[in-house]
């Protein structure tokens, strides 16, 4: 692929070497990540992109920004602590279905809960892509899959349900075919302060062939008239599907937020890195040892 | 008489705790050196939990199981403490426990129960009971009047003063009973002592890793390491840190991960069964080459084992675990002092040379405490971080197998970190020829580490015969051994730093006969020296039963083993 001039365009030696299939709906969620960042006038260095495994998980690479690639499931607590030392960095974390609801789950459930100021995507199409083609935590009932040769039987998870009854900080789903309307649920997840939750839908061409763009295209709408203050009504949202609502269903400014109650923070907004430690305090607390 | 041995024994929630700390911290203000061990159940309420407190004209750092005074705040304390009681063993007890004394030996029935009642509440039992014991020792008064008002004065003036007058009739009792039965303990007094600090060994790892530059702690409460995440807890608003309970250990372990990625330095507090799920993260440290500092207080597994007991069983676990090739450090304090050393110590390594650094401490160690002159704190640390050019490359190969490590946001350029194997950069590569290099990389710093491996102990008898072998928490108690039998030819080599092992095997080729002693059932750190150093190492004392090994039994497995 050519080099584009987009700042958030890596031209690392290989980033431009994407593994992806062609048609993979992480492509188009790549692009409207990039844009969203650049629109919003940050710098690659003040970015950090931290994601699990999975084939959304090679994000990092194909991006010009800092960026983690850890492990299946663990995205989120290292995420949450990479942003608790250096409260200026933009930190979004990035995995699929597998990655946030299955390795995952409990991590997204406490991150809810504690709600630190970071971003989640999570790419959803239904399936496992990188091991090719088994079910997913979000797979529809009566798909066949390598894993599931009978079909799917069981209920999928209903991720929106989840955070939104846990009280999550901000939630919205959307499918990356809706290139403008993506960018702007992304800008808006970015810029609230607290746990963000965004859920994209994305077509896997090579292993799911029920989910397919089309099928997103025709099985979703974006919500209108919805109060994203209301949490009944976004619960009420999240269990509707055919057709699967999109847009943002809730959004909790009640909830406290996790880094603004850090210590470190509350005379300066400096990044830990950059301070050194107050050796006369240990020094007291040492010396209140004697009496 | 130079150490008196004094064992509290009690239900838990009976304030065994109370009167050690009333009783202790008076005693070292009065000039008294101390050491106090505790041995507990797992449970909150009830059982039988003891403590012993030691208090000596000289430092004291090795147990012992032998016990001078009793004092059984309940029925079946006399029966679980009976392999350590003699007919020197006074007794110091309510009448209703007199039934359960064995013939030949002395009790001493003190009816405390009854005082404090008389004082007008059963809850001044505690602080008459630490009078009492302070009386008997001579010790200072005016020090426990100081303790006692100090512990009590956030209850009011009242409860103070009452408490005050509770441990004045202790005193008077314990004048009382020495005259009546006729017994003293005089012990010398070191007045410098009275400035000395007292400390345990969570707080010893907790004002380490402070003085290492430790701003960031997570953690999922597990005895016997909680106590650490306590201690920097409590101090994380005055010292501007970051610490957090998780929601497991393999979320506490990566984030400390991620806390370093972003220019923090974490520390995770664990003990084995939390360690066991850490080792997935352990292996993103090795492989991303992310420096991380894990403090692991063993006690007795596998599974949930013993879970308030000690044991040194967990050397495996923490050498071995990860998966792949990746080099590592394991320190093994032996005391208090060397807990707050390496505990500091490890944040430098673990930053220098961008690996897991792992404190391996104990049950024993962690909950132990005694009177130390000071400790040292730092100036400055050392950070190993560099600010990044347009071209960063986080791994990229060099002689040491060290790279530059940035952190985001500093400098111009970007850090890319990966779990996958990686090219210079941090992008995902499967290339033989870099797959090759970058292992070989990052295995090349082990050589380093082993350049810095700290020298092992070597004390006792210079022309010895026999060797002892030890780490961790067991030295010092080895060493008192050492000091009485030097010249049967008596000498020990202890680690301190247990991985990579420094190279010994001139230390060890000398001995006719070594012996490893350790507390785990198969002699772990003996194998370790056997691959490490090609050196077997047959004979081995080992304790496997939760308690630590005290002088007594080392004496007598020497001796069976006929060395002594």
């Amino acid at each position: 692929m050519a080099k584009q001039s987009k700042l958030f365009d890596s031209d690392r030696p290989k980033s431009q070497d994407i593994s992806w299939c062609p048609g993979c709906g992480n492509f188009g969620i790549r692009n409207e990540l990039m844009d969203v960042l650049e629109e919003m006038q940050y710098s690659p260095k003040e970015v950090a992109v931290i994601s699990g495994i999975g084939q959304a998980g090679k994000m990092p690479h194909y991006l010009e920004a800092n960026g983690f690639h850890t492990l299946h499931g663990r995205s989120l607590p290292i995420a949450t602590a990479a942003k608790a030392v250096n409260p200026r960095l933009e930190v979004i974390a990035i995995g699929g279905d597998g990655d946030m609801f299955a390795e995952g789950g409990n991590h997204l459930l406490h991150a809810v809960k504690r709600n630190p100021n970071i971003t989640v995507i999570v790419h959803n199409n239904q399936v496992y892509g990188l091991t090719k083609g088994q079910g997913s935590p979000t797979s529809l009932p009566g798909m066949k899959t390598t894993t599931q040769p009978w079909g799917v039987y069981d209920e999928p998870m209903n991720s929106i349900a989840l955070v939104v009854s846990q009280g999550c900080s901000f939630v919205a789903r959307t499918f990356m075919g809706y290139k403008e309307e993506t960018k702007e649920i992304i800008k808006n997840a970015i810029k609230h302060v607290g746990f963000s939750y965004v859920e994209i839908f994305q077509p896997c061409v090579t292993f799911n062939k029920v989910n397919t763009f089309m099928w997103y295209k025709n099985n979703t709408y974006f919500m209108k008239d919805h109060n994203v203050m209301d949490k009944d009504q976004a619960m009420i949202k999240a269990f509707e599907k055919d057709p699967y609502p999109l847009g943002i269903f809730y959004i909790n400014k009640e909830k406290p937020c996790f880094d603004n109650h850090l210590p470190p923070y509350k005379d300066s907004a400096e990044p830990l890195y950059k301070r050194e430690p107050d050796f006369n305090k240990i020094s007291k607390k040492i010396e209140l040892k004697r009496g | 008489m130079s150490t008196l041995n004094i064992v509290l024994g009690g239900a838990a929630g009976q304030g065994i705790n109370t009167t050690e700390e009333l009783l202790t911290k008076a005693l070292k203000q009065s000039g008294f050196n101390i050491f106090a061990t505790k041995e507990y159940m797992s449970r909150v309420r009830g059982g039988i939990n003891t403590t012993t407190i030691s208090i000596s004209s000289s430092p004291v750092r090795s147990y012992r199981e032998k016990i001078d005074i009793l004092v059984p705040f309940t029925k079946g304390v006399v029966d679980w403490t009976g392999g350590r009681l003699s007919e020197d063993t006074l007794i110091l007890g309510e009448k209703y426990l007199e039934q359960e004394i064995p013939d030949g030996l002395t009790h001493v029935i003190v009816e405390i129960e009854k005082l404090a009642k008389e004082l007008g509440n059963k809850l001044f039992a505690n602080t008459i009971l630490s009078g009492l014991l302070f009386g008997i020792v001579k010790a200072d008064k005016k020090a426990l009047k100081k303790v006692v008002e100090k512990k009590f004065s956030s209850k009011g003036e009242e409860v103070a003063a009452k408490n005050v007058q509770a441990a004045e009739k202790g005193y008077e009792l314990s004048e009382t009973i020495c005259k009546e039965y006729d017994f003293s303990f005089e012990i010398e007094r070191d007045s410098s002592v009275c400035e000395d600090i007292v400390i345990n060994g969570s707080e010893a790892v907790a004002l380490g890793s402070l003085n290492g530059g430790c701003n960031f702690v997570s953690f999922y409460p597990m005895s016997p390491s909680t106590n650490v995440a306590v201690e920097l807890a409590n101090m994380a608003e005055e010292m501007g840190i970051i610490v957090e309970q998780f929601e497991d250990e393999i979320a506490a372990s990566n984030a400390s991960i991620g806390a370093w990625f972003g220019g923090g330095r974490g520390l995770v507090t664990t003990s084995g069964g939390g360690f066991s799920l850490m080792c997935e993260s352990l292996s993103l440290a090795g492989m991303s080459e992310s420096p991380v500092v894990i403090h692991l207080a063993q006690r007795p597994g596998p599974a949930t084992g013993l879970p308030t007991r000690t044991a040194q069983g967990d050397l495996n676990l923490a050498l071995y675990a990860g998966h792949g090739d990746f080099p590592r450090v394991m320190y093994a304090p032996s005391n208090i002092e060397e807990a707050y050393a390496l505990s500091t110590k490890a944040f430098d390594t673990a930053d220098k040379f961008q690996v897991p650094v792992i404190l391996l401490t104990d049950e024993y160690l962690v909950d132990m405490y005694y009177n130390v002159g000071t400790l040292e704190v730092n100036d400055t640390v050392d950070k190993h971080i560099v600010e990044m050019n347009s071209d960063y490359k986080r791994y990229k190969l060099s002689k040491t197998g060290i790279s530059p490590r940035g952190i985001p946001g500093y400098g111009e350029g970007i850090i890319i970190a990966n779990g996958n194997e990686h090219d210079e950069y941090g992008d995902t590569t499967e290339e033989t020829g870099l797959t090759t290099a970058m292992q070989e990389k990052r295995m090349k710093k082990l050589e380093g580490l082993k350049d810095e491996a700290l020298e092992p102990f070597f004390y006792g008898n210079e022309n010895y015969s026999v060797l002892m072998v030890s780490w961790g928490s067991t030295r010092d108690t080895v060493k008192s051994l050492v000091d009485k039998y030097e010249d049967k030819g008596l000498a020990m080599l202890h680690f301190s730093q247990v991985y990579p092992v420094y190279d010994a095997s001139d230390y060890l080729k000398k001995a006719d006969q070594i012996i490893a002693v350790e507390q785990n059932l198969t002699g772990q750190f003996a194998d370790l020296i056997h691959r490490e150093l090609d050196i077997k190492i047959s004979k081995r004392i080992l304790k496997y039963d939760g308690r630590q090994i005290s002088e007594e039994f080392l004496e007598k497995e020497l001796s069976e083993k006929g060395v002594l």
